[in-house]
């Protein structure tokens, strides 16, 4: 069975029902107004983390940018469509009016316009909200490295030596710098109310930054489909008060199982809905390892592996 | 002797996919039962099977497309169906079928829905607004259709035998490698386009060469209506584009038949290049789609705004930067993969502009209607509709081009949200229009104009509630192709996507309620002189349907809105031109080629997905030697003698003389 009831309550996944107090409630309310009446919204909308708020903002502003053409556009369509309706005989008609000038001149400098203010915020956003630059910070960044596996997510780390499976614990205010690669397949690493999703790839590394700005429990899954135990594969991000991870990384270190190229090899296998559970004890190597292909690639699925008789149809 | 196929390919124990193929595979038998008792076979075999009549294939690209639009909607209802059950439970299909669903969603609906519909309205339409007889290459374009089939053919095989690839329309490796994918899903999928790809790219070829090269005397490039000109651009851009897409799927299959390693995890594989070079196909195919359906919105503006396409020139322009622009984006499609600042900014900004050209387009098509007397006919509600929609499909669309903003957005519902918006908003509601509107010349009567409407409502309300709520929940974190999730908050909004999907449904029931009324009532809905729309391009200046040689006598082209000119010098005059000096007419003869090609391609196709070895060479040797006999043919045209080409065009004449009294000269 693949369903997974009584899950964590939605209600933890709403720290701030209205957003951040410093937005005015009834400009959020314009804004999001059929999110908000479904109660909890949880998303991008509702950011967590500097990266998620500055795409948020750049979000807002590039919708408000296009929707000052488009809602007229839009209007104009509806407008000259039916005041031009053919039993109108108030509205002129003037068959032959097939060019002008001036109106080229303005139907081309309107997109051109609004596509040079938006190729600005696109540029400087590119920049500023690069997953690989460094959060500006006064506290030193937390090392996290991720490794998605088919289909749950490995976190490692590799200063505390101590791993987690399916629950990320963080520091609230300190910068993450995630460093990911795949066992398998591609996945996406993706924590909508933190910011940022990144592509996950087998053979390589790559990187970001992230951050939680308070305590709060938020939902990560797979941004990209990566096979049959896709739905399941979602993870809890706690982010707590630095105390409390000091606290997290103490009690989690030295119980539990070990995770080396041994228990990796096991845990690679494919499988759906694993528990959170960690390691007491994580080889600060085995990253690297995996990189570089020294642990070999996840296995795919058993039964029946690729031979010529292989039953044709899917095996569970 | 038979490869991999065992009785175990058949999914004896999934009712659905089994019950479905149950009622097609009937479906199929009692059409070719009713077919053989009347003794249709000579006629159909004849008259459409070997036709390389161009009208005769566009219509066969439509029908074709409209068949898959039925199987590629079934499965959107299920995907619709299983998102609003699947809330903390597992629904009723379990992952290994829901992947294949929406994986065969997204392939039939752009290969062999949106793909066959455009081009099958570009060969009905081109040679007719060029003033031709026929496309460049008639056989050509016959193999190009068949060829085409024979992909559809095999996707949907893939329902009772096998199994459909659990990838997503587009199998990113390492998922489709062997490892990970070891079924026969995925060589179904290539193995399909590869044989449908060759299909597409002889078309594009064919069609590309007409454009450029076969006109009535008189139409010069800037004298072709728009449509041609968006044909161009989209052929164009097939041939540019088809190829790169055939080679990436022969990389894969190479990796999963013959071991190599373009794109597995190891042996020094690179995944990345999958993607830069599918998305390098990929973007361009979405304009190859728009493309043409920006054409058929350009045609039907004018036409019931009774006005000229408002700047022409621009418009030209404009579909001409699109065409180049388009092969400047594709790194837009993974942004979320590490690239660096500078590279996502450029291709984001490449992206953007884009829109520059779009918008033109837009606010042309406003200016065509602006002074016009705007006739409400369902070809132009379609149009408006798409305007509308379409404004706001480009939005979201521009803003998945801001990195940062796709950084949160890609890969969610929000994208699946932005891409139905354009491409039912835009694609199929082109199509829809040229449908409704190219209908009465391709069989000499009207669709019925109550229910098109209808029909129209209903797609559009639906497609509001069908996606405007994935826009939502792609803002609130939910990604595509979940097979089941746990999080309330998004379930009141996957409800109403189903609601949306079941009025889409309605539409759906509504224009097979149109075709069919209109079949029973055609006499009361036929169109006597050729020019059921007022129209303006040349199409409009020969009989519904046109004779097999379209034009009797090829007219001279002395402006833009050739046949417009040529009624409004009638009216003036109060009669038709003086009766021309008929002379027989030269044309090609039918050729079973493309159906034979066809016929052995779909074994071959069948085999290699099976690694039946011996099948494999009986289909290409049997694919070849067709080609051969073809190649050492002696003579491949017949005559239409004088007398016969004045018959038919005194009869249509006649028509139009007594239409003539009831026209109005403009002003």
């Amino acid at each position: 069975m693949r369903a997974k009831p009584g899950g964590p309550s939605d209600a933890k996944r709403c720290p701030h029902p209205f957003g951040s107090p410093s937005v005015p409630i009834a400009r959020r309310a314009i804004i999001l107004a059929p999110i908000i009446l479904t109660g909890c919204q949880a998303g991008v909308l509702d950011p967590a983390g500097p990266i998620g708020l500055a795409e948020k903002t750049i979000l807002i502003d590039s919708l408000a940018i296009m929707l000052a053409i488009v809602i007229p556009t839009i209007a104009a369509t509806l407008g000259f469509a039916w005041w031009f309706r053919a039993p109108n005989t108030k509205a002129r008609y003037l068959p032959d009016f097939a060019y002008s000038g001036r109106l080229e001149l303005i139907v081309w400098s309107i997109p051109l316009l609004t596509i040079t203010l938006l190729g600005g915020v696109a540029w400087i956003g590119s920049h500023d909200l690069d997953p690989a630059v460094p959060l500006p910070s006064d506290k030193p960044p937390l090392d996290v490295q991720v490794v998605s596996l088919d289909w749950k997510w490995l976190f490692i780390y590799p200063n505390q030596r101590v791993a987690s499976v399916n629950q990320l614990v963080v520091p609230a205010g300190v910068p993450i710098h995630f460093t990911l690669t795949s066992a398998s397949v591609m996945s996406t690493f993706f924590i909508p109310q933190l910011g940022s999703m990144i592509y996950t790839m087998n053979g390589m590394a790559t990187q970001l930054y992230l951050q939680a700005d308070t305590p709060g429990t938020f939902r990560g899954l797979s941004g990209h489909y990566n096979g049959d135990g896709f739905s399941d594969m979602h993870f809890d991000v706690l982010a707590v008060p630095t105390d409390r991870f000091t606290a997290w990384v103490s009690a989690t270190r030295g119980t539990g199982p070990t995770l080396n190229a041994d228990s990796y090899a096991e845990l690679e296998k494919q499988s759906v809905d694993a528990h959170p559970f960690t390691y007491g004890n994580a080889d600060p190597a085995l990253f690297r390892q995996i990189v570089t292909q020294k642990l070999p690639p996840g296995p795919g699925p058993q039964v029946g592996h690729p031979d010529v008789n292989v039953s044709p149809r899917t095996q569970r | 002797m038979l490869g991999k196929l065992t009785w175990a390919a058949v999914p004896f124990d999934q009712p659905i996919p089994l019950i479905a193929a149950a009622m097609v595979g009937l479906v199929i038998f009692g059409v070719l039962v009713w077919v053989t008792v009347k003794g249709y076979l000579p006629y159909l075999w004849h008259e459409w099977i070997t036709s390389v009549d161009h009208k005769r294939i566009g219509i066969m690209y439509t029908l074709l497309a409209m068949v898959m639009l039925l199987r590629g909607f079934s499965d959107a209802i299920m995907m619709r169906s299983q998102q609003a059950m699947a809330y903390r439970s597992e629904g009723y299909l379990p992952p290994e079928h829901y992947d294949q669903i929406f994986s065969a969603h997204g392939t039939l609906m752009i290969f062999f829905v949106a793909m066959p519909f455009v081009i099958g309205l570009m060969n009905f339409v081109v040679p007719l607004q060029l003033g031709a007889r026929d496309v460049a290459f008639p056989t050509l374009n016959s193999v190009g259709f068949w060829l085409t089939a024979t992909g559809a053919l095999l996707v949907n095989i893939s329902l009772v035998v096998g199994e459909f690839a659990r990838t997503g329309w587009l199998p990113y490796p390492p998922l489709s490698e062997l490892t990970y994918s070891p079924g026969v899903g995925v060589d179904y999928y290539l193995w399909s386009l590869e044989i449908s790809g060759v299909g597409t790219l002889l078309s594009g070829v064919n069609l590309v060469t007409t454009v450029l090269k076969i006109h009535a005397p008189g139409m010069t490039y800037m004298r072709m209506p728009m449509f041609c000109w968006t044909t161009l651009a989209a052929n164009l851009l097939i041939v540019a584009a088809f190829p790169i897409l055939t080679a990436t799927l022969a990389m894969l299959l190479l990796d999963r038949n013959l071991g190599f390693h373009f794109f597995t995890n190891t042996g020094g594989g690179n995944v990345m290049m999958f993607m830069n070079l599918i998305w390098a196909w990929g973007h361009p195919e979405v304009y190859i789609l728009i493309l043409p359906a920006f054409g058929i919105f350009s045609e039907v503006i004018a036409t019931f705004s009774r006005k000229p396409l408002f700047g022409y020139r621009s418009m030209v322009m404009a579909t001409m930067v699109i065409c180049l622009l388009s092969f400047t984006v594709w790194l837009h499609h993974f942004f979320t993969m590490g690239a660096g600042a500078d590279v996502n900014a450029i291709f984001g900004i490449a992206s953007m502009i884009i829109a520059v050209p779009t918008g033109v387009k837009v606010f042309n098509w406003l200016f065509t209607m602006y002074g016009g007397r705007v006739v409400f006919t369902p070809p132009i509600l379609w149009s408006i509709g798409f305007m509308v929609t379409f404004v706001i499909g480009g939005m979201t669309g521009v803003l998945l081009a801001v990195p940062p903003a796709d950084f949160v957005l890609h890969n969610s519902l929000f994208l699946v949200a932005h891409f139905h918006n354009v491409i039912i908003g835009g694609v199929l509601f082109g199509a829809f229009a040229g449908y409704n509107y190219w209908f009465p010349k391709a069989f000499g009567f009207r669709l019925h104009e109550g229910l098109g409407k209808a029909a129209f409502w209903c797609w559009f309300i639906g497609f509001y509630l069908a996606f405007m709520p994935l826009y939502v929940v792609g803002l609130m974190g939910m990604t595509r192709r979940m097979q089941h999730y746990d999080v309330a908050a998004w379930r009141p909004w996957l409800l109403i996507a189903a609601l949306g999907a079941a009025v889409i449904l309605c539409g759906i029931i509504l224009q097979i309620a149109q075709l069919t009324v209109s079949i029973r009532h055609r006499e009361e809905l036929r169109d006597e002189t050729g020019d059921p729309w007022n129209g303006r391009s040349l199409e409009w200046a020969t009989a519904s349907p046109p004779p097999v040689f379209n034009f009797a006598v090829l007219p001279h082209i002395q402006g833009e809105d050739a046949y417009w000119d040529i009624k409004q010098r009638a009216i003036e005059q109060a009669r038709l031109g003086d009766e021309p000096a008929y002379t027989e007419i030269e044309m090609p003869k039918n050729s079973p080629t493309g159906f034979i090609c066809a016929f052995f391609a779909t074994f071959m196709g069948f085999a290699l997905i099976w690694h039946i070895w011996w099948l494999v060479a009986v289909g290409a040797l049997g694919a070849f030697t067709t080609f051969v006999v073809f190649a050492w043919r002696d003579e491949d045209e017949y005559i239409i003698p004088a007398d016969e080409v004045a018959k038919i065009d005194r009869a249509n004449r006649s028509a139009r003389r007594e239409a003539l009294v009831h026209l109005q000269p403009v002003q």
